[in-house]
């Protein structure tokens, strides 16, 4: 092998390591950092048609509508409790600190945290959108199958949405 | 009335801009002087038709025409007068006409400043500007026009400015960004007219670089401004959140800088010239990429605007034919190009090669990051959200291999750099990095922090470095002084971009570590410690302002007992549009800030409040100031005022 051939080798095979490393890096911090969304209903029934349920202690992110009344406030801290729901389920939210400004009883919210019992969510941050009508678009798929949804079918699925 | 002028001078802007995608290329194909020619009038029309445009929007605003539905949107005429005016790009279609100002502004510059490049390729690069120019015209006119009427039936008043815009920052951080984003059309279509003659010398690349460099000043400014203004009206004391449509803007970014890394190479040594062309059109893909996602509605943010299926679509299919038709045009044009220039494993030349790997690799990282979640979600595997984390972990170790090259690669010369030579410097700056970092260290009295340590190591490292490098440099002109006048701004422009690369990996590491926050519920007449420091309550009020209405916290802090200030935090309750906005109050010095939100009234007489004490957080705006302003110095290097040979004298005597 000639010289400059062989510094070409060497320069291909860094590109190579690097590369693969790199990407090996980025696959295995991508695992670790993926949060799955449920609403209330998945979060108790399961998502899709194999019923996954997440698992207590998992990290997860939670999206629904707050209900009305269930604001709870602890009268000497920030420690805060509230209910969500979507189609039917209810399921608890705890969390300690400050709510978002848009923060409203009967809105659309996310919550980001482990599940530290089948129904309830210890959160780490919850989140509202600056938007009054505002209401993540995983639930109102859940609650009004707006969307993906072809027209032969908006009956059926929009009937199932008003049940509750 | 004002307003329909302004439909119709888009409208005309719009045939321009189909002539001047047309016309001088047709000249540079066939050789037609006249339709070369035609090519700057063409470009300064569709500027001033653009701009009249643009200030009649303006004066609808003023002007509280609520029959424009737009303006009916986006204002009130309750609205303080300058809010009204940068309301023109606080909705969707607003800031497209403001974007095409820019791309007709930048235009119409490229016609002004480059008369002194070949005929030909001028009329090319103004071609495909056009080109470009004909596809967001196109999408203003027919998919978001601003102009629109809602006759006989307008609205008695409008409905307000979202109230997050509200803001000084909100000012300028648009215009700036979009000065960035359309600013890399400007070097694709140099990059596309390089194709188009398939002639790929140095001087392209010096006609490319300041254009390039100014894209990227101005990029750099506009996320920098970003990000103070998401600090200061988001009431969350952060500065960078991994949204999505941040990343949509730093990607565009990080191969930018590879861009201008890449173009030095080109241009002095007259290799990597396929690498840059591809960077070129990189960095332009990404900025409509950028577009896409924001406009489309695919993504929830803080910043997308109303979501419409067809502007996405048609914004996806321009990006596929951009991308697609300029990657043809490359696998066609670039088998012919051959470096001829020879370089040794360790040179100048390699460590550039480094710095591009890690730039596209980060750059691929947030691409990764962003664009998953809606894969995941298309495929139907369920909505997921990718962490903070994720991007905190890789950019961690992203920055550390490549601030070791940044530390080594101005020292290393062209072609081949004997290793023996640089090792005095090197152990010099490797002795002043310890002494600073470990002295900051001692200095605050935290020796077990191991980010920071990283930080200031890496910060110290870039930064002397940097200016060692720089003195020894003026030396060689004989003294330092002599050097001062000699030594070409881009050199002084590199300097100062890389030291505010190392205050920004300061200021990070720092405000990551040693940020402390607390959320609590305070009464008047409370106090609170937070790092050393008492905040105390002294009362809370209402509030009315134009607009709104709202209440105010008044707190005193002290620290160890001596008075340090008053601030003044507020809520506030936008009538029209509904909706609550905190803004902080802050507290702002080089070591650190304090920052304080007033949150919900929990009863009668508590308050619930955020405190922060952010360590060095200045200093990342202060890093991203730096480099945009070595950029700025690097732009008036005289070098790429100097005209070619081929052009007359005439043209010299009235630059």
């Amino acid at each position: 092998m000639n010289p400059r051939r062989q510094k070409r080798l060497v320069a291909v095979t860094a590109f190579v390591l690097l590369l693969g490393g790199a990407i090996g890096a980025m696959l295995y911090a991508l695992q670790q950092n993926i949060d799955l969304f449920y609403t209330p209903s998945q979060l108790i029934d399961g998502i899709g048609d194999k019923k996954v349920k997440p698992e207590v202690g998992q990290r997860l992110r939670i999206g629904g509508m707050v209900v009305k009344g269930s604001v709870r406030r602890a009268p000497d801290s920030l420690k805060v409790s509230f209910d969500l729901v979507d189609t039917g389920p209810i399921v608890t939210v705890e969390y300690e600190g400050i709510l978002p400004d848009l923060f409203r009883e009967g809105q659309g919210i996310v919550a980001q945290g482990v599940l530290v019992d089948k129904t309830t969510i210890l959160a780490s941050e919850v989140l509202a959108k600056h938007d009054e009508e505002y209401m993540p678009p995983e639930v109102a798929e859940a609650m009004k199958g707006i969307k993906h949804v072809p027209p032969s079918q908006l009956y059926k699925e929009s009937d199932k949405g008003q049940q509750p | 009335m004002i307003a329909e002028y302004g439909q119709l001078a888009l409208t005309f802007a719009f045939c321009i801009s189909l002539a001047l995608a047309v016309v001088p290329l047709y000249g540079s194909f066939k050789g037609n002087q006249i339709a070369l020619e035609l090519g700057n009038p063409l470009a300064y029309a569709l500027f001033f038709l653009t701009a009249f445009s643009f200030w009649a929007l303006s004066y609808a605003f003023w002007a509280n025409d609520f029959t424009v539905v737009y303006v009916a949107s986006n204002s009130n005429s309750l609205l303080p007068w300058y809010y009204r005016l940068t309301a023109v790009w606080g909705g969707h279609e607003g800031s497209m006409l403001l974007w095409l100002l820019v791309l007709a502004g930048w235009t119409a510059a490229v016609a002004l400043f480059s008369r002194s490049l070949p005929l030909q390729f001028q009329g090319r690069i103004l071609g495909v500007m056009g080109l470009i120019a004909v596809g967001f015209y196109a999408f203003v006119l027919f998919m978001s026009n601003p102009f629109m009427l809602s006759l006989p039936y307008f609205p008695v008043d409008g409905r307000d400015l979202n109230p997050l815009l509200q803001d000084f920052g909100m000012i300028i951080h648009p215009p700036m960004l979009y000065m960035g984003y359309v600013g890399f059309a400007v070097s694709f279509a140099f990059a596309i007219a390089a194709l188009m003659g398939g002639k790929f010398d140095s001087t392209w690349a010096r006609w490319a670089r300041p254009w390039t460099l100014a894209a990227w000043m101005f990029l750099t400014m506009g996320i920098m401004l970003g990000s103070w203004w998401a600090y200061a009206e988001l009431g969350w004391g952060g500065w960078w959140f991994w949204d999505p449509v941040e990343n949509a803007s730093f990607m565009p970014w990080l191969v930018g800088t590879a861009l201008i890394h890449s173009l030095a190479v080109t241009e002095k040594r007259g290799t990597f010239k396929s690498w840059t062309v591809l960077l070129a059109i990189g960095a332009f893909s990404l900025s409509l990429l950028g577009a896409f996602l924001v406009r489309s509605g695919v993504l929830v943010s803080v910043h997308s605007f109303a979501a419409d299926p067809d502007r996405g679509l048609y914004l996806l299919a321009f990006l596929l034919l951009v991308v697609g038709g300029s990657l043809l045009l490359y696998a066609i044009r670039m088998n012919s190009v051959r470096s001829q220039a020879r370089y040794e494993l360790f040179s100048r030349e390699v460590l550039l090669w480094g710095n591009n790997i890690f730039l596209l690799t980060a750059t691929l990282v947030v691409l990764l990051g962003t664009l998953f979640p809606l894969v995941h979600k298309e495929l139907g595997l369920g909505s997921i959200s990718i962490g903070e984390p994720f991007f905190n972990q890789l950019f961690y170790y992203l920055v550390i291999p490549f601030s070791l090259l940044l530390g080594l690669g101005p020292w290393v010369r062209w072609k081949q750099q004997q290793v023996q030579p640089l090792l005095k410097p090197m152990s010099l700056i490797a002795i002043a990095t310890l002494i600073l970092a470990l002295g900051t260290m001692a200095a605050t009295q935290s020796i077990q922090a191991n980010l920071a340590l990283l930080g200031l190591l890496l910060g110290a490292w870039v930064g002397s470095s940097a200016i060692f490098e720089l003195l020894q440099r003026l030396q060689q002109f004989g003294s330092i002084k002599q050097g001062l006048t000699k030594l070409n701004a881009s050199h002084f422009g590199m300097t100062l971009a890389h030291i505010g690369f190392a205050v920004l990996v300061v200021g990070v590491a720092m405000t990551k570590t040693y940020s402390v926050e607390t959320q609590v519920r305070m009464k008047a007449g409370d106090q609170v410690e937070l790092a050393g420091y008492q905040f105390k309550l002294v009362e809370v009020y209402d509030l009315k302002g134009p607009n709104y209405n709202g209440e105010a916290a008044e707190l005193d802090v002290s620290y160890q007992g001596d008075y340090v200030t008053h601030l003044h935090a507020e809520k506030r309750f936008y009538t029209v549009q509904r909706s609550v906005m905190t803004e902080a109050a802050v507290h702002a010095r080089l070591s650190r800030d304090l920052y304080v939100a007033l949150g919900e009234s929990l009863s009668e007489d508590s308050w619930a409040l955020s405190l922060y004490v952010k360590p060095f957080v200045r200093w990342i705006w202060l890093g991203g100031l730096l480099m945009s302003l070595g950029g700025l110095i690097a732009l008036c290097d005289k070098r790429y005022r100097r005209r070619t040979a081929s052009v007359e004298q005439k043209d010299t005597a009235d630059a």
